[in-house]
Order: C-alpha cells, then sequence, then structure tokens
C-alpha cells in the first residue's frame, strides 16, 4: 500500500504540491487527473523517491521515504516500476540492453534468462523480436511499450505510468490502455497513472483521484466522479470551459 | 537611487562569489562521491574501459596534430628569441623543457577540456533533460557509480598517457622546424635535450595531467547533472564545461607548478 501523507513541495518558492494525501490500496489501478501542470508527475516522483518533500511523507509498505538512506530508498525502487512521459530510453543502448539493464546491474538472473524474459516481455508488449534496434529507429508508440517492458522487467508490485498516452493517436493511446489493463490482470500489480487523458482515465482506472491547485478534490470510482456535483471536476472531465463557473464558485469547489 | 547604483556592482560582485562557493562545493561533494563509488571499479571495468577508449583513443589523433604543431611553433619562436642573444646548440634543451613542464600537459588538457569535458557535460545534459538519469535512479542504478565513476577515472588514467605522446610527437616537431628550416644539427638538438633532461620535470608535467584529467571528468559531470531546459539548456552546459574547465586548468597549472618545481 502507498500512504502519501500532507506532502508538501516548493520550486523556487512556488508551491505546487500543497498538503496532497492519498492512499493507494495493494492491486488497484488509481488514477489521478488534473490540468497539465497541477503537480501530477511531482507527485509521481515522490512516489518512487526521486523527489523529497518539504514536509509531509510518501509511506510504501509501511516504510516512510523522507527520511530513507539512499540504499534503502534503491530497495524501495526495485519493487517499483516507473513509466516516464517521454519514455526516457537509454540512446546509446538497444532495446535489449535497455529492458536489462536493471537487471543485469543487480544481478538478478543468470544472462540466457535475462534474454528469454526480455524476449517474454516484449512479446507481452506487442513487439516481438525488435531486442537489436535502438530507440531511435522506434516510433513514440513503440518507445512507450519498450519503456514499460523496461519498468516490468524487474517484477515489480507497483508500477507508475506518467501520461502513458500523451502524443499517440487515438488508436495507439487505446492499444496502451489495453496493454495497462491485461499487465494489471497478468501479473497482479499495483498501478498509479498520472494522465489529463480522460477516456484512458476511465478505461483503465477502478479508482481515480482529482489533483487541483496542488490537493486533491476527489478520491472515488469513476462512476462517483462522473456523478459528482463539483463544478471544478465537472468543468475538468468535460473538458470545457464553462462560462457560467465564476471565479468564486470555483474558489469555493477548492 | 545613487545607493542602488552604487550597490549593483558590488551585488553583482556578490552573486557571483556565491556562485563560485556553490560551484566548488558541488564539484567537491561529486568528487566524494566518486571515491564511495570506486569500490566497484573491479566490477564496473567494463564501463570504464569503454570510456577509456572514447577519452583517450578517439582523441589520440586531435591530440597528435595539436602537439605537432605546438612542437614546430615553439622550436621557431624560440629561435626567433634566441637570435643574437643565445646560441642555437641550447634550442633542443629550451624547447624539450618548455613541453614537458608546460605545453605538453596544458595543452592536451585544453585539448581534451574541448573535445570530452564538453561531450561529457553535453552527454549528460541529454540525459538529465530527457529523463534518462531519473529512470537510472528509477531502477535503482547510482547514476554516479553508473556515468560519472567510469568517466573519472578513465579521464585521470588517460590524460597523463595522451601527455606522454603528445610530449613525444611534440618534441619531433620541435625538431623537424629546428633541423629542417633552422640549421640545427640532429646531434646538436638531442644533445641539449639530454642535457637539459631531468625525470623529474617528466614527472612533474604528467603529475599535472592526472590533475587535470580529474578536473576535466568533474567538470563535466557537474554541469551535466546539473542541466536543465531542454536543448538550450545542454547547449549551454556545453560552453560551460569547457569554459570552467579550461579556466580550472589554467589554475590548477599555476598552483601544481609553484607546488612541484
Amino acid at each position: 500500500m502507498i500512504e502519501i501523507i500532507d506532502l508538501h513541495k516548493s520550486f523556487n518558492g512556488n508551491p505546487v504540491l500543497r498538503g496532497v494525501d492519498l492512499q493507494i490500496h495493494k492491486g488497484e489501478a488509481h488514477v489521478i487527473i488534473g490540468r497539465s501542470g497541477c503537480g501530477k508527475s511531482v507527485l509521481l516522483k515522490h512516489i518512487i523517491g526521486l523527489l523529497r518533500p518539504d514536509k509531509g511523507d510518501v509511506v510504501v509498505d509501511g516504510i516512510a521515504l523522507s527520511r530513507l538512506k539512499r540504499r534503502d530508498m534503491y530497495r524501495v525502487r526495485k519493487k517499483i516500476g516507473m513509466l516516464f512521459q517521454n519514455s526516457a530510453l537509454f540512446d546509446s543502448m538497444t532495446v535489449e540492453d535497455n529492458i536489462a539493464l536493471g537487471v543485469r546491474e543487480h544481478r538478478m538472473f543468470p544472462d540466457a534468462e535475462v534474454r528469454r524474459r526480455v524476449a517474454e516481455l516484449l512479446e507481452m508488449v506487442g513487439l516481438p523480436g525488435i531486442q537489436r534496434m535502438f530507440p531511435s529507429e522506434l516510433s513514440g508508440g513503440m518507445r512507450k511499450r519498450v519503456a514499460l517492458a523496461r519498468a516490468l522487467m524487474m517484477e515489480p508490485e507497483y508500477v507508475l505510468y506518467d501520461e502513458p498516452t500523451t502524443g499517440l493517436d487515438p488508436i495507439m493511446a487505446d492499444s496502451i490502455n489495453e496493454l495497462m489493463i491485461r499487465i494489471n490482470e497478468a501479473m497482479g500489480v499495483t498501478s498509479v497513472v498520472v494522465t489529463h487523458d480522460m477516456a484512458s482515465a476511465y478505461k483503465v482506472g477502478d479508482k481515480m483521484s482529482m489533483l487541483e491547485e496542488g490537493k486533491v478534490i476527489f478520491t472515488g470510482t469513476p462512476e462517483e466522479i462522473q456523478a459528482s456535483d463539483n463544478p471544478i471536476i465537472q468543468q475538468f472531465i468535460r473538458g470545457s470551459q464553462s462560462p457560467d463557473l465564476s471565479e468564486s464558485v470555483l474558489q469555493k469547489a477548492r | 537611487m545613487a545607493i542602488q547604483m552604487l550597490l549593483a556592482p558590488i551585488r553583482l560582485f556578490g552573486r557571483h562569489v556565491l556562485d563560485f562557493i556553490e560551484k566548488s562545493g558541488g564539484m567537491f561533494m561529486l568528487l566524494v562521491q566518486i571515491l564511495l563509488e570506486s569500490k566497484s571499479i573491479i566490477r564496473d571495468r567494463r564501463l570504464v574501459l569503454e570510456q577509456m577508449e572514447l577519452i583517450g583513443v578517439r582523441s589520440l589523433p586531435l591530440v597528435l596534430i595539436t602537439s605537432l604543431f605546438t612542437g614546430a611553433v615553439s622550436s621557431w619562436q624560440a629561435a626567433y628569441q634566441f637570435e643574437g642573444f643565445v646560441s642555437m646548440s641550447v634550442l633542443g634543451g629550451a624547447t624539450s623543457l618548455a613541453i614537458f613542464i608546460e605545453l605538453g600537459p596544458v595543452l592536451t588538457a585544453l585539448v581534451l577540456a574541448g573535445r570530452v569535458g564538453a561531450s561529457i557535460a553535453a552527454e549528460l545534459g541529454t540525459m538529465k533533460v530527457t529523463e534518462q538519469i531519473d529512470a537510472l535512479e528509477s531502477l535503482a542504478i547510482s547514476p554516479v557509480r553508473y556515468l560519472a565513476m567510469p568517466r573519472y577515472w578513465a579521464s585521470i588514467t588517460m590524460l597523463p598517457i595522451l601527455t606522454i605522446f603528445s610530449e613525444f610527437i611534440a618534441l619531433m616537431g620541435a625538431f623537424i622546424v629546428a633541423n629542417q628550416l633552422l640549421g640545427v644539427s640532429t646531434a646538436m638538438f638531442f644533445d641539449s635535450v639530454q642535457q637539459f633532461f631531468r625525470l623529474r620535470n617528466v614527472f612533474g608535467g604528467l603529475a599535472k595531467a592526472l590533475a587535470f584529467g580529474g578536473t576535466i571528468a568533474i567538470v563535466g559531470c557537474y554541469v551535466g547533472f546539473r542541466t536543465y531546459g531542454g536543448a538550450e539548456g545542454v547547449g549551454r552546459s556545453t560552453i560551460e564545461a569547457f569554459v570552467l574547465s579550461a579556466a580550472l586548468i589554467l589554475v590548477n597549472d599555476y598552483i601544481l607548478a609553484t607546488i612541484i618545481f
């Protein structure tokens, strides 16, 4: 279980997270929605310990991350896989080396087993036989799939997705959504998906939270969020700037 | 208003001093981290050897060309200054001394600062802005161990080796000019080199090269890791790495010269 407790984070004096409280239960596919720049990716980077909070904490399976030493932090990170927004594949390495880097560095499996597992994961993400290709030879969708295979290689208990469908055409985006659902079912992982793509959010999420002005203003099922009468949520999920919502109404809703 | 105008240069100076202190502290902390991560150097020897090839072997042609002409020009300039005052019989000794003590280590280091230091900053900077450094961290791999440590040890070992090549070729350049254009015989040139030769000078020069190698790698990695702001940021880091390492090489050169010689 991941618990986020009163998380605060500022950059150069600009507050981004202003007291986020959230619980992500085992086996859940939890989608965090919110406008661009509202701190979703910053929140995700706190969950994997890439950023340290100014105040508050993230607790993963009972371990508070904010005061962990680096070695202990790495132990926690081995339980978490992350798909970065722009895939963040290592340009100088082949697809196989990208996927296998983590397990090779941590000497988790013998090399023959590593190669077998890379082939298996590439098959799973729908890209069999591309081990020898370089990231520069792949399309955006293929890169996301390879990055997903890399995130899954260390057999994580949690997978964090940072805008998994951003920049993809609707068909490719949908195939990534299907892939995320399949991975949740097949591997039994807990997923945290950060997105502003509502079609993706409804499809993959069994729980949703909305981040607004650095705070979680709603947590519930996709049905509950659709039924919410909060004007900010309705404005966001409809994707329209309602002219009838005055600033005072929005302020009250926050 | 007048006070504000008077304070402005002081404020600017203060900002630069603070920036210098911050950078010095950051680079020192990176060096400490690299030394702590160096316990895995045997395990990571493949990464170190890869970097040794990139930093050393691939820089060799540029270093050799630069050295050949540096030697040649130093011989020509020395002869110009000696004319009418000093005998040409000491030309070999004088140029070789300059090459072993100063020109070999410093020019090799400056060439590598441009070729290697800037490329380390550009490579790590690109990795930083495209989240590849974060991706390494997410795989529980230390970027200092995986990226900075191999570059540091490769640079620190390859710079003295390149300097030896550079000094030999520079001496040949000086000899060719002295022999072919200035009429100094082979025997006269090399007798003079032998007469002035002190092993201490060669080792002193190589000790400087060792320090310069460390400086280039630390500056490149430090600037690369701190890169922000996309392609523009990478460009900024590349320039900063070269300027900072070139300046530090010259400052270190002065400090080490006063200690060693």
